[in-house]
């Protein structure tokens, strides 16, 4: 390492300059980093919420966002996730007990029939990421675990991915059986996958297409605002 | 020398096929269903597979064992009938390449794990190198003439692919999928793919890229693979268009018409082998390999005609060269 680029001592920066740090260190993914930072903040009497948010949320957003614009690929996206889930690590169980506001719960899962989970895995972290609850049901689904795990989680939003054009039909399955069980309505229906597209989400009834993780992110959020605007 | 290399040399391009999983769903495959399980339940069904693909002047048909590594057929519990499955895809499209009354090399299929490697991931190079070695074993035994790597994102894989096959001392094709803004997912670049296949000590017969997003984009890639001057000759195997919703079931809305004009298309920016992915059914064959035929060599189409024949690109740059976003500034270390 040359001089210019000393090694900073994290606890001797500012709050304001630490949590900018935190957001090339998650860019990054150095979850060493993250985690001191994380515990640093908390010392300072940071509360967990405004750590997750300032710091974590707001930095995969960025992330997010160079993804999107085709800057990062999945291997970096991959790492930073890595990064964020350590410092999720030490807030989750604080996060529970100071009875922080959680911005809702998603089920996911890739549908009956289709192992690709890497896009899955992706949005279910980028998620977790901007503060929603994830639960994740892993691959190749049946519309009956979809369903159960969305009455059984009281969830809010359904995500479902298909990397194969023989795997996509199965969504709208999912979505008839929802239908004729009348609780289609109940939830947020999202979908994604390489092969799909806007008109394909259209098509099969799904609330929307989302092309990327990032854009499932704000999907949702803007979802979940539109849903609590009409309590 | 292999069937492959031996035409690769007398001709001036080849046709491969099309797609394995379009015609197998209209066959009646259930989604869930693995395609392999076929090669041994359905035989006939892969026999026309097959055959449709050589009866519309294919030159090189791919094996119904996309799926055949171990790491993808767990899923259906079937990780132990590896060599089984596998030995029976190249077994079938051996009875009917050698039936075709023409020279049609059988390609082994082999599609990705499915599994991200580490660090980043839980596989390991050396299970991989297993995992593909034992299914390309299983081809070679039932009588594949070369095995086709195809669909691959990370570099990784490809290299753990090529490691496996040259174990086995086998002749071999490698594509990757361009997917994500012009790169694979991974973040490939076409020309990263070209140096990356130079760098490679038991290089291919041939590379290139298949499936990816729609053919448009698909020949960018191969235009940016062209621009590379790479040693080896360039396969192109792109979609019958983009996929629609159409009554219940999936239709790649590209017609044979323009499916034939993405062939020569293709062709003339540099791809010796030429065939279909996803959507590319027999029609569409018959017609790519009329229009190749009929239509004489010309200039590469200019990114500008490329859009206006095919459809718009899915993103605006193809990855390659600087990039004109701007690099975030560091605040510290990197």
């Amino acid at each position: 390492m040359s001089d210019e680029e000393e090694d900073l001592i994290l606890d001797e920066l500012e709050d304001e300059e630490l949590v900018l740090q935190m957001h090339d260190d998650l860019y990054d993914g150095m979850a060493d980093e993250i985690d001191e930072a994380v515990q640093i903040l908390l010392k300072r009497g940071w509360m967990p919420y405004d750590v997750l948010t300032a710091a974590l949320v707001e930095g995969m957003r960025i992330v997010g966002v160079d993804f999107r614009d085709g800057i990062l690929f999945v291997p970096e996206v991959l790492l930073a996730a890595g990064a964020m889930k350590r410092g999720m690590g030490i807030l989750k169980p604080l996060l529970v007990e100071t009875g922080a506001p959680q911005l809702g719960k998603m089920v996911i899962g890739t549908v009956k029939g289709d192992i690709h989970d890497i896009g899955k895995n992706l949005v279910a972290m980028m998620m977790e990421g901007a503060g929603f609850e994830v639960i994740d049901l892993g691959i190749n689904n049946p519309v009956e675990d979809y369903i159960d795990a969305l009455k059984r989680e009281n969830a809010d939003i359904l995500g479902m991915s298909a990397l194969l054009t023989t795997t996509m039909p199965y969504m709208k399955i999912v979505i008839d059986t929802m239908v004729e069980e009348g609780i289609r309505d109940n939830y947020i229906v999202l979908v994604g996958g390489a092969p799909l597209n806007e008109e394909f989400g259209k098509a099969i009834g799904s609330d929307a297409y989302c092309r990327d993780a990032a854009v499932t992110v704000d999907t949702a959020k803007e979802f979940m605002a539109r849903k609590h605007n009409q309590l | 020398m292999d069937l492959l290399s031996k035409l690769l040399a007398e001709k001036d391009w080849l046709m491969a096929d099309g797609a394995t999983g379009t015609n197998l769903f209209n066959m009646g495959l259930e989604a869930g269903e693995a395609p392999e399980l076929w090669n041994v339940d359905q035989p006939d069904k892969i026999r026309a597979l097959y055959q449709g693909a050589v009866d519309s002047g294919s030159d090189i048909f791919l094996t119904n064992s996309f799926g055949g590594t171990a790491a993808r057929l767990k899923l259906h519990n079937a990780q132990d009938r590896v060599r089984e499955l596998n030995k029976a895809a190249a077994e079938l499209g051996r009875e009917v390449a050698d039936a075709a009354g023409r020279p049609v090399v059988v390609a082994g299929s082999v599609g990705p794990t499915g599994e991200i490697f580490e660090p980043l991931g839980p596989l390991s190079h050396a299970d991989a190198v297993e995992m593909f070695q034992e299914q390309a074993a299983a081809l070679l035994e039932g009588g594949a003439d070369v095995l086709w790597l195809e669909t691959i994102s990370a570099p990784e894989e490809y290299k753990a692919a090529a490691e496996a096959f040259a174990n086995l001392n086998a002749p071999w094709i490698g594509t990757m999928s361009f997917d994500t803004a012009g790169r694979t997912m991974m973040g490939v670049t076409s020309s990263g793919m070209v140096e990356m296949v130079g760098g490679i000590e038991n290089k291919p017969i041939g590379f290139g890229a298949n499936c990816g997003v729609g053919a448009s984009d698909l020949l960018r890639t191969i235009q940016g693979m062209a621009a590379a001057n790479p040693e080896q000759p360039i396969v192109a195997k792109g979609n019958a268009g983009i996929p629609k919703f159409v009554h219940g079931h999936i239709h790649y809305d590209g017609t044979p018409e323009l499916m034939g004009k993405y062939a020569v298309m293709v062709r003339d920016s540099g791809a010796k082998i030429i065939g279909g992915c996803c959507g590319t059914m027999p029609e569409h064959l018959v017609a790519m390999r009329a229009a190749l035929e009929n239509t004489p060599r010309g200039p590469a189409p200019t990114e500008e005609e490329i859009q206006a024949v095919l459809g718009e690109f899915s993103s605006q740059s193809d990855g390659t060269g600087e990039t004109n976003a701007p690099k975030r500034t560091r605040r510290r270390r990197k």
